[in-house]
């Protein structure tokens, strides 16, 4: 995918500019500023419903923004110029059923402006990005999940743009597959590609991006490296789990008291402290047993996206 | 319990289904509406004949025979085609009658010759060298000739009585070697009471008993189709084609539909290709679909049931391409429309049933009340199948086809820039 890679330029890939997006009464992108560098992967984490989509769909000149404005390497968005730039990969596996791979392939490449051998070769380009080279003449709807998405993520290359939009890439893939997945987007990054990847995994941003955008409720609230962002949010403070016996509506009552009561989370059925010291724990414990809860086991680790978002929000990614 | 609750489920199912709800309780009641116009001669909207009628005799016999036929309640008779630019137009002789019948105006003509009042009527054996009626059919419409024939015997009988007692009288004379002279002046009384019954305008016409046939000599004479192998073929394969090509090109434009739904349309509206030129693509693809339909369609007429295809080739390229045109426009009309397929599929079976009842699909429009044939040329169905039939029943030129083909593009042009204006709530969000 070498000849995929972005043309080395001096103008920015992606400039937004206090864009917002209304569908009736609800906002769903409310004033986003954001740039994208040239060969970075920013990854835009957040919930379902947090607007990423939609900031996506704007971005590729499907939305029109009630204000704002989108600059695709200079060129407004839904300019011809900035189509010609962008490389979409829907969330939806937006493919012909009844086609093969080669011939979806050949129409997405069509559709842009593409013929001939350019045509082919893009074709092949494709295919073998995707590895599937040796499924070419399968029709679609015969594919597996996991081919379909890859094929789904050829689609959106055929044209070689220099920047790529990807929305959610992987929803609905078994790990396999996932991993085939990153392995496609960390050879884009390695050849310098410019990449906006939405998701709402933290594990995926964590690797796959350099900087992360966490969005809510149509708003950027945090922007950073992985470790900016844990670093503005906890500082050196790590975070303590603890889980306790019973799963009962009572026992839930108490822990979720004892855990207002001492300024922490309760995540998943669990309690969520952050703490400046490993020393803090065993005070902890100690006032647990003193609110009659029965300890099943504690952990001490690190703040990541996940604790980020949550710390910001109060609710968690995939609430 | 399991049967109460399976039932509950249905029902609120179907009622959530708006497509379905449509098809079994809307569509059936328009259906039978429809049929019920049409064959349920509801308040004497039964269809008028047309007849054109030539008198070339201008005698008394033949203008009160003229007149009879114009108090048929049955029948509308024309003696001269309608005023162009309000000027009136001169009577049809025998030539303009049949090319009038030839091009379609009316489907019988009747030609009454000079020399027919000296003989109106006859009672005995068919004499060759009398006069006869000549009655000029197209043998499209099965039923109005026979109408017309019929009927024509009737006016005889009722609309010239005294004719028809003095012929009688004659007859006596001639096989029965006449009457006494106290007979002579009765009858002569009689025949006189009767011509001042008719000159009065007291003679009825409205006698349901026509009973006699035959005592006015006519000979019947195809004027169009009388040299066709198999009549009605191109009629069927113009009619059934045109209903099929509607459902087909509103099947394939719901391709658009699929395409929405699973975000291969967002996808190609952001590459180079436009909504216009989308929508342009889908057009021209429906439309060679329908073509081909039409041309599997006459072919296999011309294989089984011997349609004369190969020798009107020009005029069903010219009809074909604009009917195809035309449906491919619709399809995508009801498919921008429609915002799931299965609305497509329920609001496309009301439509193309109705117009295909109606536009002469299903049975032919000659045979509908008046009303119900004027509200059929708001469909596609009646100028196709017109056109097709001037070309493959009528062997009218081409040239001939104008008003067809200027409504057929015409609807395709309005229809798909309705289509494309519809289509713009795929454009952008």
């Amino acid at each position: 995918m070498s000849a995929l890679a972005a043309t080395s330029t001096s103008l920015q890939p992606l400039r937004i500019d206090r864009l917002v997006k209304r569908f009736g009464q609800v906002t769903a992108v409310n004033g986003i500023t954001l740039e994208l560098r040239s060969g970075e992967c920013l990854g835009l984490l957040g919930p379902n419903g947090a607007g990423k989509s939609t900031l996506i769909r704007s971005i590729v000149g499907r939305v029109i923004p009630d204000a704002g404005t989108i600059q695709v390497f200079a060129a407004p968005a839904d300019s011809t110029a900035a189509r010609n730039s962008l490389g979409w990969i829907p969330q939806e596996l937006a493919l012909y059923p009844r086609l093969t791979c080669r011939e979806n392939l050949q129409s997405f490449g069509r559709y842009h402006g593409l013929s001939g051998a350019t045509l082919e070769q893009a074709v092949d380009r494709c295919l073998g990005w995707s590895t599937l080279t040796d499924r070419a003449g399968e029709l679609v709807k015969n594919l597996s999940g996991g081919m379909k998405r890859r094929l789904n993520m050829a689609a959106g290359m055929i044209h070689q743009p220099k920047l790529v939009l990807m929305d959610e890439p992987t929803v609905g893939v078994d790990p396999q597959s996932r991993n085939h997945i990153f392995e496609m987007i960390e050879k884009l990054r390695d050849e310098g590609m410019s990449i906006i990847y939405t998701t709402h995994y933290m594990e995926e941003a964590e690797r796959l991006c350099d900087r992360v955008a966490i969005v809510d409720h149509g708003k950027i609230i945090a922007l950073g490296t992985n470790a900016e962002l844990v670093q503005n949010a906890f500082g050196s403070r790590s975070q303590v789990l603890a889980r306790f016996a019973g799963a009962d509506v009572e026992t839930n009552e108490r822990v979720a008291l004892w855990v207002a009561q001492h300024g922490g989370q309760p995540v998943d059925g669990a309690a969520q402290f952050t703490i400046e010291h490993p020393t803090e724990i065993a005070g902890l414990l100690e006032d647990s047993a003193k609110a009659g809860l029965e300890l099943l086991d504690v952990s001490l680790r690190k703040p990541n996206l996940e604790s980020v978002f949550l710390h910001l929000t109060g609710r968690e990614l995939r609430d | 319990m399991m049967i109460s609750a399976i039932v509950r489920t249905a029902i609120v199912s179907l009622r959530r289904d708006r497509a379905a709800l449509a098809l079994s309780f809307i569509l059936p009641v328009v259906f039978f509406s429809i049929f019920a116009s049409i064959f349920g001669g509801r308040h004497n909207a039964t269809p008028k004949v047309s007849v054109l009628v030539v008198d070339e005799d201008h005698t008394r016999a033949s203008q009160r025979l003229v007149k009879g036929l114009q108090s048929e309640g049955s029948l509308v008779v024309k003696t001269r085609p309608a005023p162009v630019k309000g000027a009136e137009q001169p009577e049809y002789n025998a030539a303009t009658a049949e090319v009038a019948v030839k091009e379609g105006a009316a489907p019988v003509a009747l030609i009454i010759p000079h020399g027919f009042g000296e003989n109106p009527i006859s009672f005995g054996p068919r004499d060759a060298s009398r006069p006869t009626i000549q009655l000029l059919e197209d043998s499209s419409d099965a039923i109005a000739p026979q109408v017309v024939a019929g009927l024509l015997q009737k006016v005889a009988v009722t609309a010239m009585p005294d004719v028809m007692a003095e012929q009688g009288s004659k007859y006596f004379d001639q096989f029965a070697g006449g009457l006494t002279k106290d007979q002579r002046d009765r009858l002569d009384e009689g025949l006189r009471s009767l011509r001042e019954r008719e000159e009065s305008g007291a003679a009825t016409t409205a006698s349901s008993d026509s009973g006699s046939g035959g005592i006015i000599a006519v000979t019947s004479r195809a004027v169009v189709g009388e040299n066709k192998n198999n009549p009605m073929v191109s009629f069927y394969a113009a009619a059934i084609g045109v209903m099929f090509l509607l459902f087909t090109a509103s099947g394939a434009a719901g391709a658009l539909l699929d395409e929405a739904e699973s975000g291969t349309l967002d996808r190609v509206l952001a590459s180079r290709v436009t909504m216009t030129s989308l929508m342009l693509g889908k057009l021209t693809y429906n439309s060679v679909l329908a073509f081909s339909q039409l041309v599997l369609m006459f072919l296999w007429g011309w294989a089984v049931f011997k349609l004369d295809f190969w020798s009107h080739i020009p005029g069903f390229m010219v009809m074909g391409v604009c009917t195809s045109v035309a449906v491919a426009s619709f399809g995508l009309l009801l498919a921008s429309i429609c915002k799931t397929r299965a609305q497509l599929g329920a609001l496309s079976t009301l439509v193309i049933l109705v117009m295909s009842s109606i536009g002469g699909s299903m049975f032919p429009r000659f045979l509908m009340p008046e009303a119900m044939q004027k509200a059929g040329l708001l469909t596609i169905n009646a100028w196709a199948i017109d056109g097709f039939t001037k070309i493959f029943w009528r062997d009218e030129p081409i040239s001939h086809l104008w008003p067809q083909v200027l409504v057929l593009v015409g609807i395709a042009i309005v229809l798909f820039a309705i289509a494309r204006r519809v289509a713009r709530r795929w454009e952008y969000a």
